[in-house]
């Protein structure tokens, strides 16, 4: 039932670390977050990490399990040979604050750069009528749990520091796609999408899609659908013959 | 080092549903607002609520209004509610959540396109607005991004985001400061620093949540130590009602390292029955004399409510949880329990896969993922976990507002308005009815001071002190102290309860009181979580000694208070309330004190023999007379 287990943990903080060894007990049912939390309890009491919910539900124990992105709440023991040194290391697209804790605050930067939920004029608060079928899609997106490991796992912005200031990473870009296929929102986010937050830096190679715990369709259902918008808004002969004409008479 | 400092008018401790809406309306209400938070902001624990926000819409029941909620809250809590809070939340709910849809929430649509209501336990019409099984997540977000929208109005108009409504997250309250005894701000820590940090504040609202970290089988995250009630404690301030904790009857039994996560109640809303080893619907059994009318006696009637509910009575299934959290308790001990010490809850066999894959998305994929378990082929294991704390700071209904001036409290932290249980679905509700009115009463309070108090500086270099103790010294481990707490408090002062168990585990706290001021933290002061669960011992100590000398005191069983050595209800017990207050900072006091009688336009709305069963002769005659 239970066993040791070897564990590479990523320690440091100030821009300095590495991995230290540990072996460490694992019993029957575990998960990697138990392991982390027996060190703290047993053998190295300030390994700092993140946790909250231990059930998958508020996206707080993000890190990087044998280089792959994983909610460390959600990831059983039993998918390891017991012989396996598995390696815990933060998430690499944001900066280090201590071991496993990265400072994630890109992101609730780039959430406050995203106009919010613009209802038409003259709602009131219990006048909302909407279909079941409609509310769907943007319900989809709103399952999100706010890990980052989207955004952490996409290369436009892993190991891509430069980028960061014009692209949201899927995360966002989703939160667009969201707010534009809400049914009671007015607010018109096709160019912006493209101009302020870099959607079409994504090539949509669905990275994101296959790491989210959620199991949320970023790409097929947000990304490509809000590129398609921003396209048909592009290239509509009536906007663009709109453009030419508006363009012209204000010169 | 120097300590930060900034100036507020009203600073929220907790990021929850609670403590988001009571900083929404003092910022709406022109108030500078801080929101200090343990986590990072939209972590908060309200994510983990499943299963709904109760408000009497009447969408799906045209039959539901403000009346039929405050008589089920009043019932579930065994009357000994505070009923105006009762009142106040029943007819608030409603205008709260259709708020939240304003603000971008997308919840389940009724056909008409209304917002659709789900069935619970102890609700007499489908009452819970709800997205699936993930309506805490739904409710977190939307008010984090109504924050986030303020913030963009203000960015508008003053260039600064942050101008009036700033969050400071993941950074601990260690002490409310006082200028005599008002509030004059708090003293607390960066987590990711460790650089100490001051709040220069005349208001301050509480919403720290719970305490369920006191107990080893728990649904609530590290964040729920109790501190809020223990600031409150040493701020002067007295707490209600702390024998009553609410085990929720289903938890996750197994895998060990999830015990305690919680199975929404949905699963029984929805359809899904608990059942012994033996096969056997075992919740008929144990249906008590006060909801006896209220309940199917038959697997029939019960079965046909869910299509039917003009003409038959709910499944037992559906009673308050104290109700169903005790006979799973009972089934275990009986030996009539599942090999892992539960009991199973089965909604495989009541309604086909898709249908549970779409309506419980998020328990699917907890039992799938954390269990290896697949709900729609197999029955689930449940069984008791501590879930919510009745009991918190005593507060003025309509303002939010304790007894210590410019202190104010919402949400679980709070205490009074779920009487000795609360029913599923009220704690959503509870959170935007008096988040939004403590919010109000902090920023009414500071609009009427004349002078702004100041913190004493002795104050702050004492909270300082007290903040550093633990890195200084080399003492016992942090973590050894949690777990005896928690298995003490597991043990002893845990479902059901006894004297002689109670007052054992009273020495044993004393004991952790002296082992919690000696505990060292090893390490630096950057993210170092051993120092931070020594200072939160302090508040688990405190608040598990309010817990115990309660439940010593209170002499029969209630609600979320279960005394074997007194397993009746007793009329005497209902008009009474424990109040807990600390002197010196150390121990704990406890003394009665009666509750006010119902206004008579509330208790008229009860039948008679309804009261009869919780009221005494005394009362009764009270009654009649008004009646008359």
């Amino acid at each position: 039932m239970s066993y040791k287990a070897k564990f590479k943990v990523w320690r440091g903080e100030g821009g300095e670390g590495k991995l230290e060894d540990f072996t460490v007990e694992v019993n029957e049912g575990e998960v990697v977050l138990d392991i982390i939390h027996r060190l703290q309890a047993t053998q190295a009491p300030d390994l700092a990490v993140r946790w909250n919910c231990k059930a998958g539900k508020c996206g707080s124990c993000s890190m990087e399990i044998n280089g792959k992105p994983r909610l460390g709440c959600m990831t059983r023991m039993s998918t390891f040979q017991e012989d396996e040194t598995i390696t815990v290391t933060p998430m690499r697209t944001f900066p280090v604050i201590k071991d496993l804790v990265t400072d994630v605050s890109f992101n609730y930067q780039k959430a406050r750069e995203v106009p919010s939920f613009t209802p038409p004029e003259g709602v009131r608060p219990g006048e909302y009528r909407m279909q079941q079928v409609d509310v769907e899609r943007s319900q989809e997106f709103r399952k999100c749990i706010e890990c980052f490991m989207c955004n952490n796992v996409c290369h436009v912005i892993r190991d891509h520091e430069e980028n960061k200031p014009a692209f949201s990473g899927p995360r966002f870009l989703m939160r667009i796609a969201e707010l534009d296929m809400h049914p009671y929102d007015v607010a018109d986010r096709k160019e912006s999408a493209q101009q302020d937050h870099g959607l079409g830096y994504c090539n949509i190679t669905k990275c994101c899609t296959e790491v989210c715990p959620e199991h949320i369709k970023i790409t097929d259902n947000a990304l490509i659908p809000m590129k398609e918008r921003v396209v048909d808004r592009k290239y509509d002969p009536l906007v663009w013959l709109g453009n030419k004409i508006f363009k012209r008479s204000s010169k | 080092m120097e300590i930060e400092r900034h100036e507020y008018d009203v600073v929220v401790i907790g990021a929850g549903g609670a403590g988001l809406r009571a900083a929404i309306e003092a910022r709406q209400q022109g108030k500078r607002t801080a929101i200090v938070c343990k986590s990072l902001f939209g972590k908060a624990h309200t994510v983990m609520a499943e299963g709904g926000a109760a408000a009497a819409m009447g969408n799906v029941n045209s039959d539901d209004n403000w009346m039929v909620h405050f008589r089920d809250t009043m019932r579930g809590g065994k009357f000994l509610n505070n009923w105006r809070m009762a009142e106040l939340h029943a007819k608030e709910a409603p205008d709260r959540v259709w708020e939240l849809e304003a603000w971008g929430a997308l919840f389940d649509r009724t056909k008409d396109g209304k917002i659709s209501q789900r069935n619970f336990g102890g609700h007499e019409y489908p009452r819970l607005a709800h997205v699936g099984d993930r309506t805490g997540l739904e409710m977190i977000r939307t008010l984090q991004q109504r924050v986030v929208a303020l913030q963009q109005e203000d960015y508008e108009t003053h260039g600064d985001y942050e101008a009036y409504i700033k969050v400071f997250q993941e950074c601990t309250v260690t002490r409310l400061l006082k200028q005599d005894d008002r509030i004059a701000g708090a003293f607390g820590y960066w987590r990711e620093s460790g650089a100490y940090v001051l709040f220069d504040a005349p208001a301050v609202v509480l919403a720290t949540g719970g305490i369920g970290k006191s107990y080893v089988v728990t649904s609530n995250s590290w964040e729920y130590t109790g501190d809020g009630h223990a600031l409150a404690l040493l701020a002067g301030a007295k707490l209600i009602n702390m024998e009553f904790i609410q085990f929720h009857p289903t938890g996750m039994v197994w895998p060990p390292s999830v015990r305690g996560i919680l199975v929404t109640e949905s699963v029984r809303g929805d359809g899904g029955v608990l059942r012994n080893s033996e096969g056997e619907r075992f919740m008929f059994q144990y249906i008590p004399e006060v909801f006896k009318d209220k309940y199917a006696t038959t697997e029939e009637e019960g079965d046909r409510w869910y299509t039917d509910q003009a003409n038959n009575r709910r499944p037992p299934e559906l009673l308050p949880r104290d109700e169903v959290a005790r006979a799973i308790n009972a089934e275990v001990k009986a030996g009539r329990g599942s090999p892992q010490g539960g009991v199973y809850l089965d909604v495989s066999t009541r309604l086909p896969a898709e249908e549970i894959k779409r309506r419980l998305p998020s328990m699917h994929h907890q039992f799938k993922e954390l269990a290896d378990v697949d709900i729609t082929a197999e029955p689930m294991q449940v069984g008791p976990t501590c879930h919510y704390i009745m009991g918190g700071v005593e507060v003025d209904a309509d303002s939010g507002a304790a007894s210590v001036p410019g202190l104010f409290a919402a949400g679980e932290v709070s205490g009074g308005m779920h009487g000795s249980n609360r029913l599923g679905g009220n704690s959503l509700s509870d959170l935007l009815v008096f988040g939004r009115r403590a919010g109000a009463g902090a920023a009414a309070y500071v609009e009427s001071l004349a002078a702004r108090p100041r913190p004493a500086q002795e104050a702050v270099d004492a909270a300082r002190a007290e903040a550093e103790a633990p890195l200084q010294r080399s003492g016992e481990n942090p973590y050894e102290v949690h777990q005896e707490l928690q298995r003490t408090m597991n043990a002893l002062v845990g479902i059901i309860r006894k004297a002689d168990e109670v007052a054992e585990a009273l020495e044993v706290v004393e004991k952790l009181k002296e082992r919690a001021q000696l505990v060292g933290a090893a390490g630096s002061r950057v993210y170092n979580p051993g120092w931070h669960l020594a200072l939160d011992l302090r508040n688990m100590v405190l608040v598990s000694e309010c817990v115990a000398r309660a439940a010593l005191k209170r002499e029969e069983s209630r609600g979320g208070h279960t005394r074997d050595d007194f397993p009746g209800m007793n009329p005497e017990w209902r008009r009474k309330l424990l109040v807990c207050s600390t002197g010196d900072g150390r121990s704990v006091e406890v003394e009665e004190r009666v509750q006010p009688s119902m206004r008579d336009d509330l208790i008229t709305l009860f039948d008679r023999d309804e009261l009869k069963k919780y009221l005494t002769d005394e009362e009764m005659a009270e009654f009649d007379g008004i009646s008359k």
